[in-house]
């Protein structure tokens, strides 16, 4: 047996590999840490989030703390072009018409709006990927779906948070407290409501995937409709849903945010990015930074978000990878 | 066929005087910005500032209060007195004649069964008329004329000018409302948005809780008047914006009641396209204590009610305790400046009624935490808030949206915890908040927190039917609609007496002496009401608007027929 066992051709024979063994997740991380702007929007994040998660360990003054002898102070920067501004090293960043300070708001405002943005998006997300699955895989809830998509896509936002609002806003300020209760309330309104875009888009890459031949062999080898939603649809719509889920953290804290402004939100002591904006705007000429820092750190976080997304999206699809 | 109709009677008035007279609608449009939008035109269906001087741009009273708080005939021939004798000497009457030949803006006559109806319509006992208290002591309305009506008192009224006096109390067209009583009052809905009227403007278009189109009056009594042929009443947005677009813009030409920081007002007014106007009222920033339980676990038409008093703030320490907190000359540097003073008064004016209660000027936190540890509070589980029985002293604390309330929200809630008070802030938009409707829980009226904090004032310069609203059975509660201006669910009845002696009072000094008192019964006595600051309002005017004379005694537009534009 063993003397006729067949040699193959030299020139095919790899005594040694010549490099190790390449892991996928190894290849996505070589796209990924290609791609610069992903590469500092993912840093940004992670320092943002870092900084408003363990911020306040560092800077332990508290946010609401009122200090009516050290209000209107400017950030200490302003003392480079104005001498005798109000500023103090106490206070880096300045404070607010009634003394509270900003560098502590800005830490403790981050960590809502951040929390309210991810959690609204990956509750959007989730809504958004299963209906769109769903319609797309199997054509008998297709229509039910889609048409129930159209309807909540042709609901005002804003009246049915006003009823949404008043309606829930007791029971759950009941069992959760009135800050929990009101992150619950804002989180799955502005999650309920914001899934639409998301459903259409997977369910249309779903239709197109689903009769392509990779999909036939999978279901011609037996896989289950399980499998084949999770083992080669959902890989091939990630990109999509990776732009949907960063386009809908931005939009999440700036929905936040404006829901902060009519009143609806949060209690008014309670600091978020979007109130800081809100409550800044009749004091803008004078103290621009109060619009600005918010501001800045709503932009950045977002823009950094997308980013990242972006990049993902590079790494993740391996028709892009490598090139 | 109209604008023939006003050329041919500008034609004529210029014909007739050409002395230097203005026409009729000869001076355009005027843009009004209110940032409390109102909801409906009938001022007896709603307590909210907006509704009533909306309103009292197209419907009229018989008399009105000038700025210095004297009285001024409008539908009426002159204000009757004891002395030309339109007032009876036992002071249980009071006889108006109206003008002659005055007209509905439909063009039918105004007769007094107009008169008589509209307080039919305000007293009748389904109705819930959110200015009940107007009409307080009214036993008849007796018509005896087509021009002459009077008004029948149950007992002697030193100050018979409550009905038909100042822009809370106008005139309704009988025709129009004559299906609208009782209970069915609000269901009028073509009425209530565009009510007939006899004052310069007429209603073109109401859209609730947005935008008001109204045109000059084509029959209105001075044929002159008014200079403006439209008018947009714009409601809605903040105080913040209604001031920039008329100090900074100019795209409004007067903005009323513009609450803002001293330093913002100030920068605005920089902008040159207008200028802030102030005076001072009666109107005061106070906080409301609610002595009923506004606990959501109470079902629904109870909570709030007088069948369930307040868990804590039923105790008159808790709430002197929660008054000495509070430092009312910072509240004043904060949010108001010049154009507000720190007050202990309900009624802070005219300076003849005004008590002098000063002791709460002064904060105390050691005197209210010993007040409070006196009183059984103490802090027994060790979290830093104060119980007792197992009731937390932890308060909900509400008012409207609006950039100085929340400032003084936040500081209040500070001084608070500093006598462990726990405080929960809730804000909500000015126009649901004074919206009063009754389907909404985030009305002042229904009251659904433990502490309200808002500005009121009245009318005149008589603070009785100011404060016979704290009378027993006037709280807003389901069997009314939720209307009534007994917010607080105050109820004494030594103060009941006390409203029923100063309606029967006629000598002035005992009148001043009986006001001062019941003041103290609500304020430093009871502490039901703690009034914070003395406000003056500011409003705004821009620079080409003629005429405008802030008047803090009636309606802020009460001489809109007057403005014109400055060339």
């Amino acid at each position: 047996m063993t003397d006729n066992e067949i040699k193959p051709i030299a020139a095919l024979q790899d005594s040694v590999p010549s490099a190790p063994p390449r892991s996928q997740w190894k290849d996505v991380w070589d796209q990924f840490k290609h791609h610069k702007g992903a590469l500092m929007g993912g840093s940004f994040l992670l320092f943002i989030t870092l900084g408003v998660l363990f911020g306040d360990l560092i800077w332990q003054l508290d946010p609401k703390k009122l200090d009516i002898r050290a209000k209107d102070f400017r950030p200490i920067y302003t003392a480079i072009w104005d001498g005798d501004a109000k500023v103090g090293w106490n206070h880096p960043l300045g404070t607010d018409n009634l003394g509270r300070d900003h560098l502590a708001q800005i830490i403790a405002g981050g960590r809502t709006s951040m929390a309210v943005g991810w959690a609204a998006m990956i509750l959007t997300m989730v809504i958004g990927t299963s209906i769109g699955v769903f319609a797309g895989y199997f054509r008998k809830l297709d229509g039910i779906l889609m048409r129930f998509t159209d309807l909540v896509l042709s609901l005002p936002i804003l009246p049915l948070l006003l009823v949404a609002v008043t309606l829930f806003r007791q029971p759950l300020r009941a069992n959760f407290g009135p800050e929990t209760g009101m992150f619950i309330l804002i989180v799955g309104v502005i999650g309920v409501t914001s899934w639409m875009q998301t459903a259409r888009i997977v369910r249309g890459d779903i239709l197109a995937y689903k009769e392509r031949e990779f999909v036939l062999a999978a279901r011609a080898a037996g896989t289950t409709s399980k499998g084949i939603i999770f083992r080669h649809l959902l890989p091939n719509v990630m990109s999509p849903i990776m732009v949907s889920a960063t386009l809908g953290l931005a939009t999440a804290i700036i929905t936040e945010s404006a829901l902060s402004f009519l009143g609806v939100g949060f209690p008014s002591d309670y600091p978020t990015w979007g109130k800081m904006l809100a409550d800044a705007v009749p004091r803008m000429q004078e103290f621009p930074e109060r619009v600005m820092l918010p501001g800045i750190a709503i932009s950045l976080t977002v823009l950094s978000v997308n980013y990242l997304g972006d990049g993902l999206r590079d790494a993740l699809d391996p028709r892009i990878r490598g090139r | 066929m109209k604008t023939k109709t006003l050329m041919l009677g500008a034609a004529c008035a210029f014909a007739m005087a050409p002395a230097a007279m203005a026409e009729r609608g000869s001076d355009g449009h005027v843009n009004i910005i209110y940032w409390q939008a109102p909801s409906i035109l009938n001022p007896f269906l709603s307590g909210g500032t907006k509704d009533i001087e909306s309103a009292s741009l197209v419907i009229e009273p018989l008399g009105r209060y000038d700025p210095n708080g004297a009285l001024v005939p409008y539908l009426a021939e002159e204000i009757p007195t004891v002395a030309n004798g339109g007032v009876s000497e036992d002071l249980t009457s009071i006889t108006w004649k109206l003008k002659s030949g005055l007209v509905w803006s439909d063009g039918s006559p105004v007769t007094s069964a107009d008169v008589k109806f509209t307080a039919d319509y305000c007293m009748h006992p389904e109705g819930g008329c959110a200015q009940l208290a107007k009409f307080d002591g009214v036993e008849s309305v007796e018509i005896v004329d087509d021009l002459t009506v009077t008004v029948k008192f149950d007992s002697p009224k030193p100050n018979p000018y409550g009905p038909f006096m100042g822009g809370q109390s106008p005139i309704i067209q009988m025709a129009q409302f004559k299906d609208c009583m009782g209970a069915k009052a609000p269901e009028c809905t073509a009425a209530n948005f565009a009510p007939i009227g006899t004052g310069p403007f007429v209603v073109d278009e109401f859209k609730p809780n947005d935008v008001i189109s109204m045109s000059a009056n084509p029959n209105y009594r001075d044929p002159a008047k008014p200079a403006f042929a439209t008018l947009t009443f714009k409601g809605g947005g903040d105080a913040t914006a209604a001031g920039r677009a008329v100090l900074e813009t100019g795209e409004f030409d007067y903005a009323w009641n513009l609450q803002l920081a001293p330093d913002v007002l100030a920068k605005m007014a920089e902008g040159g396209k207008g200028t802030p106007i102030a005076a001072f009222g009666s109107l005061v920033e106070r906080l409301e204590m609610n002595l009923t339980n506004p606990s959501p676990d109470l079902p629904e038409g109870e909570r709030s009610t007088v069948a369930h008093p307040h868990p804590f703030l039923s105790d008159m320490k808790v709430r002197k305790a929660l008054s000495m907190a509070i430092d009312r000359n910072l509240l004043v540097e904060i949010g108001y400046g010049q154009a507000g003073r720190p007050t202990c008064n309900l009624v802070p004016g005219p300076a003849v009624y005004a008590s002098d209660n000063t002791d709460c000027l002064t904060q105390d936190i050691a005197g209210a935490n010993a007040l409070l540890d006196e009183a059984g509070w103490v802090d027994s589980d060790g979290d830093g808030i104060r119980d007792k029985d197992g009731v937390k002293m932890s308060i909900l604390y509400q008012t409207s949206t609006n950039a100085v309330r929340q400032d003084f929200q936040a500081l209040i809630k500070q001084w608070w915890a500093e006598i462990g008070v726990e405080t929960e802030l809730r804000n909500i938009n000015a126009s649901v908040f004074f919206g009063g409707d009754p389907g909404s829980p985030d009305t002042f009226q229904k009251f659904y927190a433990d502490v309200e904090m808002y500005a009121n004032n009245f009318d005149g310069t008589d603070p009785q039917a100011y404060l016979s609203m704290y009378k027993c059975g006037n709280e807003p509660k389901p069997a009314s609609q939720w209307q009534g201006e007994n917010i607080n669910r105050f109820c004494d009845p030594e103060y009941d007496a006390l409203i029923d002696e100063l309606s029967a009072t006629s000598d002035l000094e005992k009148r001043y002496e009986l006001a001062k008192k019941m003041n103290d019964m609500l304020t430093k006595d009871s502490y039901t009401i703690v009034p914070l600051v003395d406000r003056g309002r500011v409003s705004a005017h821009a620079n080409s608007l003629g005429g405008v004379v802030l008047n803090t005694w009636d309606s802020e537009l009460w001489n809109v027929a007057d403005w014109h534009r400055i060339k």
